[in-house]
């Protein structure tokens, strides 16, 4: 069982090398990371907390947009894309189970992840230190944004196998992929908030509201990383209402969503028909 | 028949599947026993591919009974003994010639050290770090059957092997079955021509529209198709008349006569033409041909 598992995740990376994948997301991972490390190192001193920890704030409003849609554009194609080569008839006839092959696709696919991630936060990190020796003090926020990351990254790699499972075609995989990636991580914020004022501080906004943010792995990531690292009063919008919510209820929610994002995977690859 | 159904490696009976009300496979039966290697003939769409499928676990059959290797179709023994090349094999195009075998035998269980000498049997050796996207279709087609030769399977199912392979591979490919079937392989391949498979296969299946319409041999079926004999000769000049009135039914083709008999009456018909001698120049006698044969039980049900 791991034999095959680790088989598929070599053959996987060899093919996302290839194909630049690993490249790209290290790129987009260590350009973006520099460019809101070198801004965010501003504005210090007056709120009391170090460098890092500010660096740390801005790259967790980075990671809930990037880390998603890069792991969504490494999946979309994992199933549709052998339903269109008509590689899967192949492979599924192979004494190999279906979770086996997904799961082979994920441990490249979150490796790649990792890579970038910490390629990215690394950058970030070595920049921040080295203008602020002080600044070493954040370094427990940056691990800490490190594996919610990672986290955040194999829930969304799990919605691509089931989106790509569910599409059956590239070209409707990548499409369902974008308008969730849209949904989620942008539009569900501004609905939330057009709610919230609408709603002026009734029951919406005290019971369903944190429910709602908890709700989504995008919105739980960022909340556990700004509770935990107390950096709420830098982070604005949604990021605000991190108060209000338990720490601990946040944690779950990373930590449950990969889970509940891969068994979703592994049903709907169950059901395509080669 | 019943020590046969005992020994095979796959037994089939009375298979039927349906995709939206359209029958596409009714009532089909057979079996492959070690060692033998089974050709299944029909047109496109006459169920070669579902039958196929069936066997290989890949979708499930309406009613029928299926054993492949003493298992449930698509199930893990099932699959660690059956191999398959799937018309048109397909590939990752980023994936080198090697690195695809070696995943494969990797999820056989076999050690990978093979997996150059695999490519070198079926002449890819020179190929092997290349990517497969810029492989031939025939040398695709060879990847496909590289993959099937992994671990010694006891069931290889090809769906269409040859199209898409030269005259000479195609020789050489049967000389790879050849070995794998005197090493006790079952060997169940599928064409759209018999002229591909004849001298090449101990039994013939005919699939049209979803049934079984022949089985047997080449001479068994041969003999069941009872098709008439074409005879064609060629008169000495000036003697036409005197052919066409001991043969009134011949037909005058350019310059020679064209006669059809049936395969009983061929020798009487070759003596009343030996009667003839001084009068012809030459005699041919053309027997009906594979593809005769072949159209003739794949069309007996109305297609």
């Amino acid at each position: 069982m791991i034999a095959r598992i680790l088989a598929t995740a070599a053959n996987e990376f060899h093919i996302a090398r290839r194909n630049r994948w690993v490249l790209i997301a290290v790129l987009l991972m260590v350009v973006f990371s520099l460019v809101l490390s070198a801004a965010g190192s501003a504005p210090t001193g007056a709120l009391g907390a170090d460098r890092l920890s500010v660096v740390v704030a801005s790259l967790t409003s980075l990671s809930v947009y990037l880390v998603p849609l890069v792991a969504l554009l490494m999946s979309f194609d994992a199933v549709a894309g052998e339903v269109e080569r008509g590689t899967l008839p192949l492979l599924l006839t192979y004494p190999v189970a279906r979770w086996e092959v997904l799961a082979g696709k994920l441990v490249a696919h979150t490796a790649i992840l990792i890579v970038a991630i910490l390629a990215g936060y690394g950058a970030a990190a070595v920049v921040t230190i080295v203008a602020d020796p002080t600044a070493t003090s954040g370094l427990v926020a940056l691990w800490r944004l490190t594996w919610t990351s990672a986290l955040l990254g194999a829930t969304f790699l799990g919605i691509g196998y089931a989106l790509s499972s569910l599409a059956r075609r590239v070209s409707g995989a990548a499409g369902l992929a974008i308008g969730l990636w849209l949904g989620l991580v942008v539009l569900y914020d501004l609905g939330l908030l057009a709610a919230v004022v609408a709603d002026d501080g009734g029951a919406f906004t005290t019971r369903v509201f944190p429910l709602a943010l908890l709700a989504n792995p995008a919105d739980a990531f960022r909340l556990f990383n700004l509770t935990a690292s107390q950096a709420t009063a830098v982070a604005a919008g949604v990021g605000g209402a991190a108060n209000a919510i338990p720490q601990w209820q946040s944690l779950l929610s990373v930590a449950i969503w990969p889970l509940i994002s891969l068994v979703l995977a592994a049903l709907a690859f169950r059901k395509v028909e080669p | 028949m019943k020590d046969k159904l005992m020994t095979s490696t796959l037994t089939i009976s009375q298979l039927t599947k349906t995709f939206g009300g359209v029958k596409a496979l009714t009532d089909v039966s057979l079996s492959v026993a070690p060692g033998e290697r089974v050709a299944l003939l029909g047109h496109n769409g006459a169920g070669k591919s579902t039958l196929m499928k069936i066997i290989l676990g890949l979708i499930p059959a309406d009613d029928g009974k299926v054993s492949v290797c003493g298992a449930e179709p698509g199930n893990a023994e099932a699959r660690a003994h059956v191999a398959y090349l799937p018309e048109n094999a397909a590939f990752h195009s980023a994936l080198t010639g090697l690195e695809q075998i070696t995943y494969y035998m990797r999820l056989r269980n076999q050690n990978t050290s093979g997996a150059m000498g695999l490519l070198d049997r079926v002449g890819l050796g020179h190929a092997a770090k290349r990517r497969i996207g810029t492989y031939s279709k025939g040398m695709r087609q060879r990847v496909g059957l590289a993959q099937a030769l992994i671990g010694q399977p006891r069931l290889l199912v090809l769906d269409e092997p040859t199209s898409g392979l030269d005259p000479v591979s195609r020789r050489d490919f049967y000389e790879l079955l050849d070995g794998l079937a005197a090493d006790g392989a079952a060997i169940l391949l599928s064409s759209h021509a018999l002229t591909e498979v004849e001298a090449r296969t101990d039994q013939l299946l005919i699939l049209s529209g979803g049934r079984l319409v022949a089985e047997g041999t080449l001479s068994e079926l041969r003999r069941e198709a009872a098709l008439p004999v074409s005879m064609q000769l060629h008169p000495v000049n000036g003697y036409d008349a005197d052919i066409m009135a001991t043969f009134p039914d011949a037909i005058r083709v350019n310059s020679a006569l064209h006669l059809t008999c049936l395969q009983d009456e061929k020798l009487a018909v070759l003596a009343r033409i030996s009667a003839l001698e001084g009068k012809l120049s030459d005699v041919e006698v053309i027997p009906p041909s594979l593809e005769d044969i072949y159209s003739h039980f794949s069309r007996r049900d109305g297609q």
